[in-house]
């Protein structure tokens, strides 16, 4: 393992000049905190509990990276990648990109970013995320080249480089120190250092009940404005503290009375008695939102059958899902895309019967033909999370409806995760079905979509080459209609072969003090950028 | 009585023993797997796996637990799996809020029940008794959630006289720290005022009735001395014996209240890690758990010696 010298130490102008600046503003920052230190106090979805964004796929681990951390690329609000630690390059023959890091990157020690470290954080990153292994299987070689800069040399032209490296949704490519991003995965962090607008204060680090986030004073924002992961990260509030309330009720009366400055997801039914309140604004933040879906254990019975998965599909309609989980149509749309709609890739080939509520006679049609012997069909229900709860039951009646015996299985969240990497039949604490929401920013392309991957590896463990021969045909694919086109293709394979059902789009909606101001929208909660009046 | 301390504090080990090999065992047997909770609900098999092998947890059970129990030996109980911090760290950040809200709620509770249940059994079958009798049946019955939102909305959303949730530090200023705790520890206080109000109240009526009581009386001394020095006293065993279990069973069970005030203690760090399966948090919180009710229930015995002068150790 390398260690890191501190810059001073190797003596260069530059660097003195960095820490220089980096002890000034220190100074600076100090005065500013005697005369008033604002902190934002924020309750988030869930707790965070694992500080290690790669390892973990968790939305809050991922959410602790963005606050700490940095990504070379980033992601604008209409979803183009945009630089951000670096720049780039790309040779005329497509197979070198060259990424050039932006002046002024330390870490939160105040040594610099090197290319080595974002070399040894590519390849962490890569033997975690399956986008990632796609690349680098596809990848001659990652080299440094001077201190600012390092190459990545593609085996064949391969279009979605960039795409991978900016994706927002776990797992995210976040750029660790090299002494960090060479930990095995299960084992702890050395330490919570990144590059990120914010520092972590460990000592406050309370799991399952606090963490609490600094302004990193030597971060060095980008000059563009702020859009979605990219642009300028600068913090203008001095304190940030997630603090996790396991109970909404009393998350709403914290925001009433002020002890709470945002909720990240605010409960529906709930939501009245802040709206009702003129000091709190509520909207939605991340227009993207999450994509409800169900999705079939391909290797038990009767879902290894592809005409039984076609009956089921044909079985469900999507509007009456979405009316039980949400309620208020602001916040919900129908959507047949595998990839979610209002991203560039949204198409909704194949998915007419979930958008018309369904068809169950032509699904009783198809079980008939398909000879369904009334095999149970299990499906797996959490008790304790409030946006999965209801999708279960309403599918469960829509294929009695349709001639399928269902058995709901009720289990806490955590608990379903453990049976649902059980890959055997139902008599053995197997499964059928189970139904998830993923993050839209997550999914929206053949390479990140998670429950596209065909080759076994994914719980549902689909196994379909000819998937796999189109995720391919996209990744290769270097404009964008070609990427358009495979992405049409993908579509129409992954609703004749079942890959998953698509149950409808919601966003969630964020409650906030009207102290707060400038709050950046996407699908990261942003505490940069965000104003806080005192 | 040392020797009786000793002997009983030695009568614990085998206790502590079976109790570590129980949890140990329940918790392997119960369905969920920390390295899938670790991995994220995306992540693959292989994933979960390496995260399972990383963990030791691909070991067989006697492995395992050898290798738990010989670091609980000496002391040491071990690293959380989903965070990676030391657990005794997690359980010294969470007991400060818990002790600290069973101690206040332990004080509310002396402080009402025990004056209710002397004055309505002094009042039997008076307005006041069955006012007291009547209140200590809702006590019992409203689920403790009801009445800390209840609370909650008169006395900080209505009235803004105490804060809505939280917890701070002793360390931080009395005031904060008391403020924070008033509705808390009523909420919590509300089923023991109730069950210890009708234990008095039925400890004392038996009292009452005892000759001495009368002795007492024909001496003529006040009703004050009567009750309070002649009868509490000798109906005190059986009040101790709920006051002592109370307490244990608010030190480890008082998620309810917790969740709903929002104050992060060993309520919450219990269910969090069941939910979570992270199994050296839990191990080291139910064996703790088991170590206190040893401790509260020697001490309660302990006690009877002082309120009654008839038992010796």
């Amino acid at each position: 393992m390398k260690k890191r010298t501190p810059a001073l130490a190797r003596g260069t102008l530059t660097r003195a000049k960095r820490l220089a600046t980096l002890g000034l503003a220190g100074l600076l920052s100090l005065g500013a905190q005697a005369q008033t230190e604002t902190t934002v106090h924020a309750v988030m979805h869930s707790a965070l509990r694992t500080l290690d964004p790669v390892a973990s796929s968790a939305t809050m681990a991922r959410n602790h990276g963005y606050m700490i951390y940095d990504m070379l690329v980033g992601i604008d609000a209409d979803l183009n990648p945009q630089p951000q630690m670096a720049d780039w390059t790309i040779s005329d023959d497509g197979l070198t990109y060259t990424f050039t890091l932006r002046d002024g990157l330390i870490w939160h020690d105040g040594t610099p970013v090197t290319p080595a470290d974002c070399i040894a954080s590519l390849e962490r990153w890569a033997s975690f995320d399956a986008g990632g292994k796609l690349l680098m299987e596809n990848t001659e070689s990652l080299s440094a080249i001077d201190d600012h800069s390092f190459a990545l040399t593609l085996k064949a032209p391969f279009g979605d480089v960039l795409g991978l490296l900016s994706k927002p949704s776990a797992v995210t490519a976040f750029m660790m120190p090299e002494e960090v991003a060479s930990v095995e995965p299960g084992q702890p962090l050395p330490n919570q250092i990144g590059s990120g607008p914010f520092r972590f204060i460990a000592d406050e680090f309370q799991p399952g009940v606090q963490a609490v986030y600094e302004r990193f004073d030597g971060y060095v924002p980008r000059s563009e404005a702020p859009s979605g992961t990219a642009g300028s990260k600068e913090v203008f509030v001095d304190r940030v503290e997630w603090i996790h309330m396991p109970d909404m009720q009393t998350a709403v009366n914290a925001m009433n009375s002020g002890d709470i400055d945002y909720m990240e997801r605010t409960p529906f039914d709930l939501l009245p008695l802040l709206d009702a309140n003129p000091d709190i604004t509520t909207g939605v933040l991340d227009p993207l939102g999450m994509l409800t879906l169900a999705r079939m254990n391909f290797l038990q019975p009767p879902f290894d059958d592809v005409r039984i998965r076609r009956a089921a599909q044909l079985a469900l309609g999507q509007e009456d899902v979405l009316a039980a989980l949400v309620g208020d149509p602001r916040y919900y749309a129908t959507c047949a895309s595998v990839f979610g709609c209002k991203v560039p890739l949204a198409t909704e080939t194949g998915g007419e019967s979930l958008l018309s509520g369904g068809d169950p006679e032509a699904a009783k049609a198809l079980l008939d033909d398909a000879g369904y012997d009334q095999t149970p069909v299990v499906i797996l229900q959490p008790s304790d999370v409030g946006t999965l709860t209801p999708q279960p039951l309403v599918v469960a009646q829509a294929l009695r409806q349709a001639g399928f015996n269902v058995e709901l299985r009720q289990m806490d969240w955590q608990t379903l995760l453990g049976h649902r990497a059980n890959q055997g039949p139902v008599s053995e604490g197997g499964w059928n079905m189970t139904i998830s929401n993923f993050a839209v920013d997550g999914i929206w392309t053949p390479t990140t979509n998670l429950l596209l991957i065909s080759d076994g590896s994914v719980f549902g463990w689909p196994s379909d080459p000819e998937m796999e021969a189109l995720r391919d045909e996209y990744a290769l694919a270097l404009s964008d209609e070609e990427r358009s086109a495979a992405a049409e293709n993908v579509q129409a394979r992954a609703m004749d072969q079942v890959t998953f059902i698509p149950l409808g789009q919601f966003q969630n909606v964020t409650a906030w003090r009207n102290e707060l101001s400038d709050i950046v929208t996407g699908s990261v909660p942003a505490f940069w950028g965000m104003h806080k009046d005192t | 009585m040392f020797a009786y301390f000793v002997r009983r504090l030695l009568a614990a080990i085998p206790v502590m023993l079976v109790v570590a090999l129980a949890v140990f065992l329940l918790l392997r047997l119960a369905p969920g797997d920390p390295a899938a909770i670790i991995a994220g609900d995306t992540a693959s098999a292989a994933q979960i796996e390496s995260i399972r092998v990383a963990l030791g947890l691909d070991q067989p059970l006697h492995t395992q637990f050898y290798l738990w129990i010989s670091r609980l030996l000496q002391g040491d109980f071990g690293t959380s799996l989903i965070s990676q911090t030391s657990v005794m760290g997690m359980i010294t950040q969470r007991l400060e809020p818990t002790i600290s809200l069973a101690l206040a709620a332990i004080v509310f509770t002396v402080l009402i029940a025990v004056p209710l249940g002397v004055i309505a059994a002094w009042r039997q079958g008076s307005f006041i008794d069955n006012l007291v009798m009547s209140v200590s049946v809702v006590g019992f019955s409203v689920p403790v959630f009801v009445i800390g939102y209840l609370l909650i909305q008169v006395f900080a959303i209505e009235l803004r006289w105490l804060p809505v949730q939280g917890y701070r530090h002793l360390a931080d200023g009395f005031g904060e720290f008391a403020s924070r705790l008033v509705l808390p520890a009523l909420t919590l206080s509300s089923v023991y005022i109730a069950l210890i109000a009708r234990m008095t109240r039925a400890s004392m009526l038996e009292v009452l009735k005892e000759d001495y009581i009368r002795t007492a009386r024909a001496k003529g001394l006040g009703e004050r001395l009567v009750l309070f020095r002649h009868a509490l006293r000798n109906a005190g065993v059986p009040i101790l014996t709920v006051i002592g279990t109370g307490f244990a069973l608010m030190v480890s069970g008082v998620v309810v209240t917790e969740s709903v005030f929002n104050i992060p203690g060993l309520g919450r760090l219990i269910v969090d890690a069941v939910l979570a399966r992270d199994y050296p948090v839990i191990q080291a919180l139910i064996l703790l758990t088991a170590g206190l009710y040893v401790i509260i229930n020697l001490l309660i015995d302990l006690s009877y010696a002082l309120t009654d002068p008839r038992i010796r150790y």
